[in-house]
């Protein structure tokens, strides 16, 4: 997917103009509430008139103010996933996830439903009330709806923030499998980095109508020390659970992790923040935490009285944020051996 | 004991069928005014707002009398529809309009306040997912409104049924031809002994419209379970 755009729009109190092209299948736009990522998302989707500019996905102009084009929203292809589900309230749950299809010629619908709803795992819902479903659930549906209507691009607005804090991470595998099993190119519209870091590749970052940055969403995360950034998190893929004594056993690439929480699936992820993992110059003789990893320093950046050492640990790799002193009491720098100790209780369970 | 006369049955017939007519020709007219009064962001729509709903606050007399003047022999709109024939004043369709233009208030504020009620999101998502205007119009909006819809049919189906100064003015008072209940009524008392026909077309009345409330609020609920 290629998608230019240059696009100029004035409110009241505040002025979008914006100038970016993508290549990447998985996009995020990040930036605080306000900072105009929401109004891209209608800009794009034809929901609203720019004053100005140009937006070109792939071959097709959707929209030139020079030439005067400006193609309608259902002409353009753009799904749409809102940050509420927006199910059709006066529709079945069936009707509802059929309505982009059905409005798709039968020559172009490229994506088996059936398929499709065993991916996001709704074929037993489809017989529901859209007022028995849960939040999460009601997503899954809005997302099988747009996917669907067979778009060559989905923008996705904010779609976990409307979730509930213990539920919301659980419908990331849904979206990451619809999207590796369908290769339909994706923005994803959020404020949260952890967000970004699940879902996305390349990332633009937006304040007050301008964009700031544009990279590799990683890279944001390790490199930025503002914007709710203060601290690193490191998202860490464990592979099934074994019970080791009363706790937990996981295999981490070619070394293996103890947590104190369990987990039923074979793939996990969890997150530890850096600030959670100590560093030794040698192995202590006995400590408190129950996972003491041989590592290896590859990179170090410091912001103020902050430093982050990136570690490598076998093939896997972590981040540990200390302060300058240790630094220089452990004699840190690239190439240097320490152990990171972590306490079993550190990781925290995303889905 | 209370019974009609031929006279008293044609008026009944004639205010339903007056009601009838008024409410589904003004129907459409209702939904596109709500629709334009609920989403339309242009200026001066305060102005036509006033004009809809002038009618619901001018005495009906006025705008009968005004009626009268447009329709007439000599009016704008009366000289244009004499070219095809058609006679509006003291005749069933002036009976029509008169009820058509004083209940169309009420209808296009029911109907306003509906659709000011439907989320424009949904409206949003359907369009992205590839529903035309007019699409999205009848598979949306028009469903999500259908309980204001019907309520401002019943309410302005009601009115008809009450209608009376307009009426008089620009339909006269033709027993048989334009003689609705309320006119009726008002003939029976103003002739010496007639106050117990009055009071029969009354009841009827009374029973008519307690009917089309029961009526609309059977099918409200029937919406509101979906």
């Amino acid at each position: 997917m290629q998608l230019e755009v240059e696009l100029k729009k004035s409110f009241k109190d505040f002025t979008l103009d914006v100038a970016f092209s993508l290549s990447s299948s998985r996009t995020g736009i990040f930036g605080p509430s306000g900072s105009g990522k929401s109004t891209i998302m209608n800009l794009l989707s034809g929901l609203e008139l720019p004053d100005s500019g140009h937006i070109r996905l792939g071959d097709t102009v959707l929209f030139d103010s020079k030439r005067k084009i400006n193609l309608k929203p259902d002409q353009r292809n753009i799904g749409v996933v809102f940050q509420h589900a927006h199910l059709f309230p006066h529709m079945s749950v069936k009707r509802n996830i059929f309505y982009g299809y059905k409005r798709v010629k039968p020559e172009n619908r490229q994506i088996d439903p059936d398929g499709l709803f065993e991916v996001l795992g709704v074929t037993q819902l489809l017989s529901r009330d859209v007022s028995t479903l849960s939040g999460g659930e009601r997503q899954r549906i809005a997302l099988a709806r747009t996917v669907l209507s067979n778009p060559r691009l989905i923008l996705m607005d904010e779609p976990l923030s409307a979730l509930d804090e213990g539920h919301k991470f659980q419908i990331i595998p849904y979206l990451k499998n619809v999207f590796n099993n369908y290769g339909i190119p994706m923005i994803f519209i959020s404020h949260s980095v952890l967000e970004m870091r699940m879902m996305t590749d390349e990332v633009l970052v937006i304040e007050r109508g301008r964009i700031q940055q544009h990279g590799a969403a990683e890279e944001l995360a390790k490199k930025s020390w503002n914007r709710g950034l203060e601290s690193y998190v490191n998202l860490i893929n464990l592979g099934g659970a074994s019970p080791y004594k009363d706790l937990f056993r996981y295999k981490w690439g070619d070394t293996s992790i103890i947590l104190t929480e369990p987990a039923e699936s074979e793939e996990n992820l969890f997150e530890l923040d850096s600030r959670d993992i100590l560093l030794f110059k040698r192995h202590p003789e006995a400590t408190s935490a129950r996972n003491l990893l041989k590592c290896t320093v590859t990179d170090i950046y410091s912001c103020g009285n902050r430093v982050r050492v990136e570690l490598a640990c076998g093939n896997e790799h972590l981040i540990a944020q200390i302060v300058p002193e240790s630094v220089c009491e452990l004699g840190i720098k690239e190439g240097t051996m320490v152990v990171a100790a972590i306490k079993a209780s550190a990781f925290k369970k995303i889905f | 004991m209370l019974t009609l006369s031929p006279q008293d049955i044609s008026a009944v017939w004639l205010s339903l069928k007056v009601a009838c007519s008024a409410t589904l020709i003004a129907t459409p007219f209702g939904i596109a005014c709500g629709y334009f009064l609920a989403f339309c962001k242009i200026r001066g729509k305060v102005v036509v707002e006033g004009l809809i709903s002038l009618p619901l606050v001018l005495p009906p007399v006025v705008v009968g009398y005004l009626l009268l003047l447009s329709f007439g022999s000599n009016g704008i709109i009366g000289k244009f529809l004499n070219l095809f024939g058609i006679q509006v004043v003291f005749s069933l369709t002036g009976a029509v309009i008169a009820s058509a233009v004083v209940g169309f208030p009420l209808m296009v504020r029911s109907i306003r306040i509906g659709m000011e009620a439907v989320d424009q999101s949904y409206i949003s998502v359907s369009r992205t997912l590839g529903a035309g205007w007019w699409d999205s119009f009848f598979t949306i909006v028009l469903p999500l409104s259908g309980r204001a819809i019907l309520s401002g049919m019943s309410l302005m189906f009601a009115r008809n049924l009450g209608e009376f100064g307009a009426t008089v003015i620009l339909a006269g008072n033709i027993p048989g031809m334009t003689q609705t209940i309320p006119l009726a009524i008002y003939e029976y008392t103003s002739v010496p002994g007639g106050d117990r026909m009055a009071l029969t077309l009354c009841l009827v009345s009374i029973s008519l419209s307690f009917t089309i409330l029961l009526v609309s609020e059977g099918i409200n609920r029937r919406f509101r379970r979906g």
